[in-house]
């Protein structure tokens, strides 16, 4: 695990702590923070399964335009935008159904639906500072 | 349910939140001269052949724990879909889970497409997800079945690699398989032929290998029929205690209790205790 450590060593931006009310570290709901936490990712696969769906899409689309044209990642995308609108409110379960059918998601099973479900998940956001983080009030 | 101010909803799949954690506390641990606990792994041999109709599998069946035999009796041969199977080495809960959802995905799949899964599809399926976490999850895998193009084999690395081939063994006891598979692989074999020759190759791999033992598992797929033997053969059968028997009808196992008359009696002396009666107390029971 310290060899994990250890070849993970190359800083990155984006592993950086939530920013609270007037641009400041806030302790109380992200805990302490520290320049090693922030700057190194904690394990090798972090950084790209962060970023897996989205490296995902943009390839796929890439692909989309280089063999169909524009309109072809154009169109996709804008019935994505559309589909990601059908949720409810951000602190409660929506099923995603218009949008896991869009990409496919409802014919296969990864780790993201049997590890950390987070319709098990044992914590609940609270309401308000999640609508104001969504609205950007926060 | 406790109420945490999170800003964004929580995303599924693997959550590294423990990482930093744990290294520390192994480096701690490793100052103190202890160590951490590890997984289980398979320690195995595994291997595949492709005869004339179709594909022979075998696997040992001995899971291991560091030095300890975790499980004398594991089963290595997973169920992908009805003509495809595949046998697992490396970490047993990597090996067990890859195995699942990929039999899943394949499962969703072909009822997607109305068709019987082809090997090519699952091994295609096996390698992106093995690619992705970069050989974190340790699944060397064994994928055989047969589909409309024929049988097929494949084996799989832990990182993604696959190769396509007649006769693939992987495990601890790989080398010593596979030198049995050189030595007698030949084309087109009949199927008693082939499962003979998996059958010897695994035994070597038992026999060699100290990550491998117990039982020999087939596995033998054709064309509209597969054949699950499991055990297929006891290589290394435990004993059996000591029989007595009291009457001809009856069988003792582990009775180790000597005869009556054994030991040869010298003297015999009887005392008898006068004991007399202190106190006599009568208590009644509650019957209502």
């Amino acid at each position: 695990m310290l060899t994990g450590l250890l070849y993970c060593s190359v800083p990155v931006t984006g592993m950086g702590q939530q920013v609270g009310a007037y641009g400041v570290q806030d302790t109380l709901r992200s805990g302490f923070s520290s320049v090693k936490n922030e700057l190194l990712p904690s394990h090798a696969l972090e950084l790209s399964e962060k970023n897996f769906q989205l490296n995902q899409d943009k390839m796929n689309f890439s692909n989309l335009r280089n063999i169909q044209g524009l309109h072809a990642p154009l169109k996709l995308q804008m019935e994505y935008r559309a589909a990601r609108q059908i949720q409810r409110l951000p602190f409660l379960q929506s099923s995603h159904l218009a949008l896991d059918t869009l990409k496919g998601n409802d014919e296969s099973i990864s780790f993201e639906d049997i590890l950390n479900d987070p319709s098990q998940s044992e914590m609940v956001g609270e309401p308000h500072v999640m609508m104001e983080y969504k609205l950007g009030l926060m | 349910m406790a109420t945490l101010s999170v800003c964004q909803p929580q995303l599924g799949g693997f959550s590294f939140e423990n990482c930093k954690r744990n290294a520390v506390l192994e480096a701690e641990v490793t100052k103190l001269g202890c160590n951490v606990p590890s997984a289980r792994k398979t320690g195995t041999t595994i291997c595949g052949v492709v005869f004339k109709d179709g594909i022979v599998l075998g696997a040992d069946t001995r899971a291991t724990e560091g030095m300890i035999v975790a499980d004398k009796n594991c089963s290595k041969i997973h169920y992908i879909s009805p003509n495809i199977y595949c046998c697992g080495a490396g970490t047993a809960a990597d090996t067990e889970m890859t195995t699942q959802i990929i039999s899943s995905n394949l499962e969703l799949h072909s009822l997607s497409t109305s068709r019987l899964p082809r090997v090519a599809t699952a091994n295609r399926m096996l390698k992106q997800m093995l690619f992705r976490y970069q050989g974190h999850i340790g699944a060397a895998l064994v994928l055989g079945g047969v589909d409309c193009n024929g049988p097929h084999l494949y084996s799989i690395y832990p990182h993604g690699s696959t190769d396509k081939l007649p006769y693939v063994t992987m495990g601890s006891g790989s080398l010593a398989a596979m030198a049995v598979f050189e030595d007698r692989y030949k084309q087109d074999m009949e199927e008693e032929d082939a499962k003979r020759l998996v059958r010897d190759a695994i035994a070597a791999g038992i026999f060699n290998d100290l990550g491998s033992g117990s039982n020999i598992d087939l596995c033998v797929i054709t064309k509209g029929r597969v054949d699950y033997l499991r055990p297929h053969d006891m290589a290394n059968k435990k004993g059996v205690r000591s029989q007595r028997l009291i009457r001809p009808v009856y069988a003792v196992t582990g009775n180790y209790k000597y005869k009556q008359g054994t030991t040869g009696v010298l003297t015999k002396s009887v005392i008898k205790l006068d004991l007399e009666v202190v106190e006599e107390t009568v208590q009644t029971m509650d019957t209502s």
